[in-house]
């Protein structure tokens, strides 16, 4: 019988730029994307801001990463969430998202869910380990 | 689940956006910087009393004492890191940062 | 319980090393098996041997070879390592330099993987 496969949640709660964790977590998801997991991935607080369109770093001189998201999906992460309420109190809608692929049928481009603090709770209940960045 | 906050109140908003995402059943451990959470007659000792309602909230000891809290919130367990282990005996673990 | 740790910080400007070794400690005296440890972020910082605290406080490095020496799997990320300029030359024994495959093994097969950052 083939073991189970475990359920990984990954929350993004640091702000893009400030600090290494967000970019250096983004690393830990697409390695453990190759391996049998059951990947999700949730932006909240300050971390919706890593999806958020138009980052543009090059002033700063710091390599930029959000492109990366662009390609969540072909690594084969599908289960990304934004908490909406991160969102409204900072100001955001789903237009201000970054796209992280395009539907295979469709070919549409894909952008994050974006669901209530309730469903997250839930998930993260049924998750087998959780990694914080 | 358990949640553990190491972050106070007055410099991170980590505990109170925990606590939007708590469930019955769940348990807060608070560690480090977590502990001054827990302090009575503060501008955030309410967040602590409202969680209780919800959750069991447990304190570090260690931390507790290095940081000379002694008037804690009634109905905050303190323990230790042997108490920590057993927490996750009973519960998976999500730790906040 | 398998127990994995992971750890993001640095030692000495945070307490995450210090809450971390004294929870893998506990740990250990319960009985319960320490799956791995591994360093990511500036927590590669914590296994380096040019560590020289005061002689009267803690020698973190010292102390996770010392956890090492007992079989525990130590490991250190190799992209964060390197980023930070920690070698396998300057590690402490019992500890040894790999990929975020090691992080992804503790996270999957370990019953809880508890982290201790900022």
């Amino acid at each position: 019988m083939a073991e189970e496969i475990k359920k990984i949640m990954f929350t993004v709660r640091k702000p893009p730029h400030g600090s290494i964790y967000v970019y250096e977590g983004l690393e830990v998801k697409l390695i453990m994307a190759a391996y049998d997991a059951d990947i999700s991935v949730v932006f909240m607080d300050d971390g919706v801001y890593a999806l958020k369109q138009g980052q543009d770093t090059k002033e700063l001189g710091i390599k930029g990463f959000a492109a990366t998201y662009g390609a969540l999906m072909d690594y084969e992460i599908q289960k990304v969430f934004v908490d909406r309420h991160s969102m409204e109190v900072r100001g955001m809608t789903e237009a201000d998202l970054l796209i992280i692929g395009e539907d295979e049928e469709t070919e549409e481009p894909v952008k994050p869910r974006v669901i209530d603090s309730r469903e997250i709770a839930a998930m993260m209940a049924e998750q087998h380990n959780i990694l914080s960045f | 689940m358990l949640h553990t906050v190491n972050k106070s109140p007055f410099q991170n908003t980590t505990l109170m956006d925990c606590a939007r995402f708590l469930q019955s059943g769940d348990v807060l451990l608070l560690l480090e910087d977590g502990v001054f959470a827990c302090q009575t007659g503060t501008a955030h000792s309410a967040l602590v009393e409202g969680l209780l309602q919800q959750v069991k909230v447990y304190a570090l000891r260690a931390d507790l004492k290095a940081r000379a809290i002694t008037q804690l919130i009634p109905g905050v367990q303190v323990t230790d890191y042997a108490g920590f282990v057993d927490l996750l005996e009973e519960h998976k673990v999500h730790s906040w940062l | 319980m398998k127990i994995a740790v992971c750890i993001y910080e640095g030692p000495y400007n945070h307490e995450a090393s210090d809450s971390a070794y004294n929870f893998i400690k506990a740990a250990i005296d319960k009985g319960h098996e320490i799956q791995g440890i591994f360093f990511y972020h500036d927590g590669v910082y914590n296994v380096t041997k040019l560590m020289e605290p005061p002689q009267d406080d803690r020698h973190i490095a010292n102390r996770w070879s010392a956890l090492g020496a007992t079989g525990i799997d130590i490991v250190v990320c190799i992209a964060a390592a390197k980023r930070r300029g920690i070698v396998d030359d300057v590690l402490v024994p019992h500890v040894r330099i790999s990929g975020l495959g090691q992080l992804t093994m503790m996270t999957i097969q370990a019953d809880r993987m508890v982290v201790f950052g900022d």
